[in-house]
């Protein structure tokens, strides 16, 4: 869709000249009455306490997740609405609030959680700490002992069914003999105790409760990690609720040395660097897969601005960017206009119904009418070439590829500039029409000369966020060409390739999910469409005058 | 203090209540809502993909894809019922495994999930699933691809339940050639048949080298060297070597012939069969429901290879359900893994529901009577690799699936496979 997203406001480029409004109130305004109904103090209570209950609420969570910075986020809104709306005063504050809290929720700390990441190996390998990713180690390298059987578990407590301490009770499933153990102790047999077995399974013991599967469930992160050894190397390594095996952990980790030891083959994992990232590498420089997420400093933007190929590529897809930013823009624009001057004339009939079907391509999901159209353009048996008789590669041809791109942008977001166009041209009075045909104008001058420069005053705006949004409109480019065609021999930017579509396709499509350089990536194409933009809102500012 | 994308997201649904309230309460507040239309196309990239929030209910979650949990939703709740709990099978639409690693990371995901196995090397670098012990009676109960295709490192890392992989589709009423010997036989059959399309196989504008890889192999061509243990070696790159080239040198050839086409992908590869416009499609099981539906007489034979070249290797991708890492439920998590292996009962009941080309032995033999196409899935799979579970996969699939694509039309075939393992490498670091 060619439509911008969501801006606050939206509207009108802000000018400093039709807006003299004076700090103070022009003294010969009448201060308004006021009263307090009922009404306004229950709302008003209601707010404050459903705030309340929602910082009360989120809090204890937050302190228990350590988000030190939402909780701060939280404390401050919750206290900001009570000093701004709990009192008469504080009326400007009132208004500026909501926007002020949505620009910090939405934008400023997604910016800054991008700006972080950026700064960091993020990614598919790299999420989460050391200490997690030493513990998956050690954890995924318990084998199964040879000849070892599996054993029948139940657990089994002499304390609290949550806490422990825990004793499990193993049947052979082969030989039906009974072991047992608690935390810390060596595997050793049941045949002094009384054991009830059934079907396998230790059911009863003389001073033990018996856990049931749920109990077992809830109390399983101490059950499962408690040592319960069976010769120096193995040890009862539960399995679920009802089963458990002899074990060999065969990777130790050693705090002092800060080295894992594959108890195997002897091997000694100590932490070395491989290119930007920290792993755990043995001698002969074969690491293990797991790492943990690091900051690395500048080495995504060095990656980005040190590899001439791709920045090359990326100069490629810049200017390509430009043209179909622009392109889609103009477009839709001059094909929204043109259509909404037609339907903008007295002397059609059933204008209502014309409008509602030009808004088709605006009600269809984005998502679908791109597949389905990336059909359409099927060279051998696409809609476009069967209907017409043509022979045209769309898709594998890059001049053609593009023609489409923006021939499919273009349908897409046309509607939504026929109703900003409506929209304006209601706004202009016909005396305007009226007098330039008594001065002599032809209908074209007055369109060209009276109407357009008075409905640019509005739409300009709009003109320009519809850039920006196009600049970054990743659906179009991906759900309709993948960003192909790619020349042989061509891997990172096909023909259709928009800067942000070339960058995923880096990010994400070669090594799995890399977040780190993607943020990168996204904090330059940030920088590069807010300069854009900021150009763009200048020059419509020259607009201005003509009020 | 740490920001992650997650809380992030959580936190701002809260927010929007919050600040929502806050902008009612002043009574005669301007709206300035909806000044601008907003569109809430975010693309998959860095937008905020459709959170998927575990169901905190059950005593058992599981995540995966639309078709299987429909197959599973009330066998896993009737094993529940035996344990006194409640299994929640919830759908994940969209990326599930980029879904589940961060779920799993931050804590909140769910206990199991059933997807590809090809996922494990992911998986097991991020952390998100542990390793199974299967009891001897259930491993030797399993076919060997299935084995393979869940180990990694040495270890099992999930239960496998059915494999899936790609064999020769022919429509009967366009040609009488149903189980050609090579692809030159099957090329001339296709002509002579009348066909608009000897051989519906998707390619696509950037290749799908998954339904290429039966003519790759065939051709010479590997991925991954092996080691002497039999794990892949990711630093033995396949592509670009002399196997790979002989290969495309006969994919291009396809392509001149108008045997293979960038124009089927696959959006279209099995509508066309079923539309009756090709002779012969290259498929794999779940294009059977809609071939029958479309009531094709059609016969399911083994893919054939080039005339006196290697035989035409598949992948085969092997269902399995994993046990995440850090699930709430972990112990029942394994148990119900062990449940899924203890026997065939579990794969059979999905069966019945979603039929997809078994993994155990003893039902793999209950269904020859009763539904042979499976059964000849079953023995394709047995001659078949199963995919690179890697990590290092990923940098394979777009340069190789793009050359190919290039190669069907018309690209020279040593310099395109030579440009593709240059930039496959590039990537792996090699």
């Amino acid at each position: 869709m060619t439509s911008p997203t969501a801006h606050t406001g939206g509207g009108r480029a802000a000018s400093g000249a039709d807006n003299p409004d004076s700090p103070q109130s022009p003294p010969n305004r009448m201060p308004r009455e006021r009263t307090t109904t009922i009404r306004s103090v229950l709302g008003r209570i209601l707010v404050l306490g459903a705030a309340l209950a929602v910082a009360a609420y989120l809090l204890p969570l937050l302190f228990a997740g350590r988000m030190w910075l939402w909780m701060f986020i939280v404390v401050a809104a919750t206290v900001a609405i009570f000093v701004l709306f709990s009192t008469r005063r504080f009326i400007p504050g009132k208004y500026f609030f909501p926007g002020t809290f949505f620009l910090v929720v939405f934008l400023i700390v997604p910016i800054v959680i991008t700006v972080q990441t950026a700064f960091t190996n993020f990614g598919d390998g790299f999420r989460g700490t050391k200490e997690e990713a030493i513990t998956t180690i050690t954890n995924n390298s318990v084998v199964q002992a040879a000849d070892s059987a599996l054993y029948n578990l139940s657990v089994a407590t002499t304390g609290s069914l949550e806490e422990g301490p825990f004793t499990l009770f193993l049947v052979d499933a082969e030989t039906g003999e009974v072991l047992y153990g608690a935390d810390g102790e060596m595997v050793q047999s049941a045949t002094e105790m009384d054991v009830t077995v059934t079907d396998g399974y230790v059911t009863a013991a003389a001073g033990y409760t018996v856990l049931n599967g749920k109990q077992v469930n809830t109390a399983y992160d101490t059950i499962s990690n408690l040592t319960l050894s069976v010769s120096d190397t193995s040890a009862i390594k539960v399995q679920g609720v009802r089963s458990a095996f002899e074990g060999i952990k065969t990777m130790v980790y050693d705090e002092q040395t800060d080295s894992i030891t594959n108890t195997q083959t002897g091997e000694v994992y100590t932490v070395q660097k491989i290119g930007n990232s920290d792993y755990f590498v043995n001698a002969d420089g074969e690491r293990l897969v797991q790492s943990w997420k690091q900051d690395i400093g500048l080495a995504n933007f060095q990656r980005l601005f040190g590899n001439q190929n791709l920045l090359k590529q990326l100069g490629g897809a810049f200017s390509w960017t430009l043209i179909f930013a622009a392109g889609s823009m103009l477009f839709t624009f001059l094909l929204g206009y043109f259509l909404a001057l037609t339907l903008n004339d007295d002397r059609i009939r059933g204008k209502k119904l014309y409008r509602s079907l030009l808004l088709l391509p605006y009600a269809v999901p984005g998502f679908i009418s791109l597949l389905i159209w990336s059909n359409f353009y099927n060279r051998d048996f696409g809609l476009i070439n069967e209907l017409l008789n043509l022979n045209i590669d769309w898709l594998g041809n890059p001049t053609w590829a593009k023609i489409a791109v923006l021939l499919t942008n273009t349908w897409m977001g046309f509607p939504y500039m026929f109703i900003v166009c409506t929209g304006a041209l209601q706004s202009i009075p016909d005396e305007l029409k009226e007098a330039a045909r008594i001065d002599g104008a032809s209908g074209w001058q007055t369109t060209t000369r009276v109407i357009t420069p008075l409905l640019l005053v509005s739409v300009a705006p709009l003109l320009v966020s519809t850039f920006a949004f196009n600049f970054n409109n990743f659906n179009a480019i991906q759900l309709l060409t993948e960003g192909g065609p790619f020349a042989p021999g061509e891997y990172t930017r096909g023909g259709t390739d928009i800067l942000i579509s070339m960058v995923y396709r880096i990010a994400f499509g070669g090594s799995g999910a890399d977040y780190g350089f993607a943020s990168a990536v996204s904090v330059v194409l940030f920088l590069i469409t807010g300069v854009l933009a900021a150009a763009q809102f200048t020059a419509t500012r020259r607009l201005e005058d003509i009020n | 203090m740490s920001l992650n994308r997650r809380s992030f997201l959580s936190m701002t649904a809260i927010a929007t209540t919050l600040a929502a309230a806050a902008a009612c309460s002043s009574d005669d507040a301007p709206s300035d809502a909806g000044s601008s239309s907003a569109q809430a196309d975010t693309p998959p990239a860095e937008g905020a993909e459709e959170q998927v929030v575990r169901d905190d209910s059950a005593d058992l979650v599981i995540w995966t894809d639309e078709v299987k949990a429909g197959a599973l939703k009330d066998i896993a709740q009737e094993w529940g019922n035996k344990q006194d709990i409640n299994v929640a099978v919830q759908i994940v639409a969209d990326d599930l495994q980029g879904n589940f690693i961060a779920a799993n990371s931050a804590g909140n995901g769910p206990d199991m999930i059933v997807a590809a196995h090809d996922w494990i090397g992911n998986l097991v670098q991020n952390g998100s699933i542990s390793p199974i012990t299967l009891d001897s009676a259930a491993e030797a109960n399993y076919s060997q691809i299935a084995l393979d295709a869940v180990t990694y490192n040495g270890q099992y890392y999930g239960v496998p339940y059915c494999v899936e992989t790609l064999a020769l589709y022919v429509n009967k009423d366009l040609t009488d050639v149903t189980a050609p010997a090579t692809i030159e036989e099957l090329a001339e059959a296709g002509q002579a048949s009348g066909a608009d399309l000897v051989l519906s196989l998707p390619v696509g504008e950037s290749g799908d080298a998954y339904h290429m890889q039966p003519l790759y192999t065939s051709g010479g061509g590997y991925l991954f060297g092996k080691k002497d243990d039999g794990s892949l070696d990711a630093t033995d790159l396949g592509v670009g070597g002399e196997g790979s080239i002989a290969a495309a040198e006969k994919i291009g050839a396809l392509g001149q012939q108008k045997v293979l086409s960038k124009t089927v992908s696959g959006d279209n590869a099995i509508s066309l069969f079923t539309e009756g416009k090709a002779a012969y499609l290259i498929s794999g099981p779940w294009a059977i429901a809609d071939i029958t539906k479309a009531g094709i007489n059609y016969e399911v034979s083994k893919i054939p290879g080039f005339e006196g070249m290697g035989e035409a290797r598949p992948f085969a991708g092997v269902n399995a359900f994993f046990v995440a890492n850090a699930g709430k439920n972990k112990a029942f998590a394994e148990t119900f893994a062990a449940e899924i292996a203890k026997d065939s009962s579990i794969a059979e009941a999905m069966y019945a529901i979603n039929p997809l080309p078994p993994v155990q032995q003893d039902l793999a033999k209950k269904l020859e009577s009763s539904d042979a196409n499976m059964v000849k899935f079953v023995e394709f799979a047995a001659g078949a690799d199963p995919m690179p579970s890697i990590p290092e996969m990923a940098a394979i699939w777009g340069p190789l699936g793009m050359a190919e694509a290039n190669i069907v039309d018309g690209a020279d075939s040593k310099s395109t496979m030579t440009s593709a393992a240059e930039e496959i490498k590039s990537t792996l670091g090699l």
